[in-house]
């Protein structure tokens, strides 16, 4: 054995050689995800054929071949055999906007840059809280905004709920003073205050409208509901019915598990009537039969007509959503809070709530955009929606007969909505997880 | 069903109750414009253009009533109405005057207290087959799949016509023209059938419309005309006499471009004078300015020049006048003297 024959001792630690290319990387991927055996290869070579035929004739028709500039549907085909989507170029405007009148479009561009503002503070925790109260006078901003008028009208409305939460303060003082119980005290309060915001509404905003004007009058241009159409009636008819919708549910759910029996007989009668009639026959009671029973000469708009329903139809189901998140919360939580002296608002605003919104996330998000979705009923009423609008653009002589090109974009607006509201959902169940569930 | 019927008809006479106190002309003129219920969207008939603006057949008419009121074919409002919203829009009053293909029936003109006011179009259901299925009469059409509207008088006419004939056909449903368009040229259907004015206008939307063809047959009589409230005789002469006017005006030759002309140095005919308001005191009796028909004659031509413009041969439809020519020329056209 010479000196120059050491046995083999390895010096240091051998590099770990790469794992073989079969196990890691993407070759295996693919073979473990899309071939793993005969029939997962079958079905992927069959997957991959679908999606390639979908993409060969898509994306020709829709790139390649498509037409821009034509002036009707006869003149697409002239010019190639794709898409023609010279109509969209037409009538985008009126797709965005329905006939709101071209002087006042900045209008409606300004309320929905506020209405970003406002739902801001709502949606996310780092914006500043003071923004909240601009929220809180947002909905009458909008209405002016958009249907013009003078502003006071919609200021007047909107001392309504100042003037109830007024009336309950001073009454429930002067109630407490008195040696009635607290829980009757309470609910006399809230209704006293309830009444006065709704006589204040049918009695006092028009006095004070008309007093007001007469001294300082602001008002913009007055634009008539049958002007409102397009993407601009969805996003108002949805976005009014979401943030209405949610408070009204809140309560009813409340109102549902309550021990009062008079206000759970009316959030149960309520919450069953609404959800056993189709929304279509709601829209035709706003659209139709309102009219028959409101005095003559009144004309109620009939787009807030339709708002109100939208609302309270979908609060009817937001209630049952909240109800599940409340029923799903232990025993001991509601005890909790009972224990800790807290009265009936405090332990619903800072114990019970907060949990069971939570737990209710996945649910109101779907109410949400099953309502958003719901807006394009109102095609049927009439109203001319994304949906309604396209009968009289097909209608026009030059664009009879395109059908897929319009219905797409409207499905892209929709797509991108409900899916926006999707993943803001998902990111809000991230962020309140707090890990015991 | 029974009972949403009632309560309907129990609204709408309450309604027509209290509209019918109210002097529609003088609700219009205070307002300052006309409402008038369209379709939401009828090729040819009510659409709208690339600026938001209503036009269309029944839509000229419309603007045509405005502009005898008020000397203005813009004085008007449109509100699209669809096949279920459109009755009750007019009883209660949300419009004054309802312009919308709507079939003049006896139920209709009777029992939900409406009054129609003359035709403006007179339709027929017909039938659209490819010509590579060498079908040259609806008799020939036994054992054929056909795409038909549901819950429509064309769904029952269809029945009727098959059973008279004592054939048997398969019947694919729908619910809209687009729906049928793309069922039928997918060839899920042997046969469409609809009003013949919607098939023309379908038809002329194809690719290649010179493959498929009209069969010969109406089986049925559509006249499609304005309606009001009923109880409302001065609002319904204005409604109907605009119409007749128009009709005049083609007989006599009166057009758009000539009427200006004609009312200012007065014609040979005595009945154009009337008409125009140079002699009598017609516009009067109406309600209305002496220059009435001459307002509504300049907002869209004569029933001639709106049917050319509109659904005519030389635009995308392509109708024939057909039923719709004048009395003189062949057709049914026949509006009562103008004197």
């Amino acid at each position: 054995m010479s000196a120059n024959r050491e046995p083999f001792v390895a010096s240091g630690d051998i590099p770990p050689s790469p794992p073989p290319s079969s196990v890691v990387g993407p070759v295996a991927w693919v073979r473990e995800n899309l071939f793993s055996s005969i029939p997962n290869a079958i079905m992927t070579l069959a997957g991959l054929f679908i999606i390639y035929s979908l993409l060969a004739s898509v994306i020709p028709w829709l790139f390649v071949n498509s037409v821009w500039n034509a002036t009707s549907l006869g003149h697409c085909r002239e010019i190639d055999n794709g898409a023609c989507l010279a109509v969209i170029k037409e009538r985008y405007l009126q797709f965005i906007y329905g006939f709101y009148p071209e002087a006042e479009r900045w209008r409606a561009i300004l309320t929905f840059v506020l209405m970003v503002v406002a739902v801001w503070p709502i949606l996310f925790a780092g914006a500043p809280r003071k923004l909240f109260y601009f929220s809180a006078v947002y909905p009458a901003l909008a209405y002016w905004l958009i249907w013009g008028g003078t502003i006071w009208g919609p200021v007047g409305v909107m001392l309504g709920p100042i003037i109830a939460i007024i009336t309950y303060r001073i009454l429930s003082t002067v109630l407490r003073g008195t040696s009635m119980e607290e829980g009757i005290a309470g609910v006399l309060a809230l209704i006293a205050a309830g009444l006065a915001m709704v006589i204040w509404w049918l009695l006092g905003v028009e006095l004070f409208d008309g007093t007001v004007s007469s001294i300082v009058s602001i008002g913009l241009p007055v634009v008539e509901s049958d002007k409102i159409g397009g993407f601009l009636l969805s996003t108002l008819i949805g976005v009014s019915g979401i943030a209405g919708s949610f408070p009204l549910g809140i309560a009813l759910a409340l109102g549902r598990r309550s021990n009062l029996l008079f206000i759970k007989a009316i959030s149960t009668g309520f919450i069953e009537f609404i959800r056993g009639v189709p929304l279509i026959t709601l829209l035709f009671v706003a659209s139709t039969l309102l009219n028959y029973f409101l005095p003559p000469g009144t004309s109620f708009d009939i787009i807030l007509r339709v708002v109100i329903m939208v609302t309270l139809f979908a609060s009817a189901y937001m209630a049952e959503v909240i109800r599940g998140g409340l029923a799903a919360l232990p025993k001991g939580q509601y005890e909790a809070a009972d224990a800790l002296g807290l009265d009936y608002w405090k332990s619903m605003r800072l114990i019970i709530l907060p949990q069971a919104l939570k737990i209710s996330i996945p649910g109101i998000v779907n109410t949400f955009i099953g309502l958003f979705k719901d807006t394009v009923l109102v095609s049927v009423i009439g109203l001319l929606d994304p949906v309604g609008i396209l009968n009289p653009i097909r209608a026009d002589q030059n664009w009879n007969g395109i059908v897929w090109e319009l219905y797409g974009f409207i499905s892209i607006f929709f797509f991108i909505f409900c899916f926006g509201m999707s993943r803001y959902s998902q990111y809000l169940e991230r962020k309140l997880q707090t890990g015991h569930r | 069903m029974k009972v949403k019927g009632a309560i309907i008809a129990a609204a709408a006479v309450m309604a027509v109750s209290a509209a019918a106190n109210a002097a529609t002309l003088d609700d219009v003129k205070a307002k300052g414009f006309v409402q008038c219920g369209v379709s939401t969207g009828l090729a040819g008939f009510a659409f709208t253009d690339a600026n938001g603006v209503w036009d269309g057949f029944d839509v000229t008419f419309c603007r045509a009533t405005a502009a005898a009121i008020f000397g203005d074919a813009n004085a008007i409002k449109f509100t699209p109405t669809t096949g279920k919203t459109r009755f009750t829009a007019l009883a209660s009053g949300e419009v004054d005057i309802l312009y919308r293909n709507t079939t003049w029936t006896l139920s209709r003109d009777v029992d939900l207290g409406f009054t129609f006011t003359g035709v403006n179009y007179y339709d027929g259901q017909g039938f659209m087959v490819r010509k590579s299925l060498g079908v040259k009469s609806a008799k020939e059409l036994d054992g054929a799949t056909v795409c038909i509207q549901t819950g429509t008088t064309t769904e029952l006419n269809l029945a009727d016509f098959f059973r008279a004939n004592g054939m048997s056909y398969e019947p694919v449903p729908i619910e809209t023209n687009a729906e049928a368009q793309q069922k039928y040229l997918s060839n899920a259907c042997d046969v469409y059938t609809t009003d013949a004015s919607g098939l023309a206008a379908t038809r002329a939307t194809f690719e290649k419309p010179g493959e498929h063809a009209l069969l010969p047959e109406i089986i049925s009589k559509e006249p499609l005309g304005p309606l009001v409230r009923q109880g409302d005789d001065q609002w319904a002469d204005i409604s109907a006499w605009v119409l007749n006017a128009l009709i005049i005006a083609e007989e006599k030759g009166v057009t758009k471009a000539n009427v200006a002309k004609l009312a200012a140095d007065g014609s040979a005919d005595p009945e154009v004078n009337r008409l125009l308001g140079k002699e009598g005191s017609y516009g009067e009796m109406l309600g209305l300015p002496a220059d009435w028909a001459v307002h509504a004659i300049s907002a869209g031509g004569n029933y001639g020049e709106i049917f050319e413009r509109n659904v005519g041969e030389s635009t995308a439809i392509g109708l024939a006048r057909g039923l719709n020519q004048l009395w003189s020329k062949g057709g049914i056209l026949y509006a009562p003297p103008f004197r």
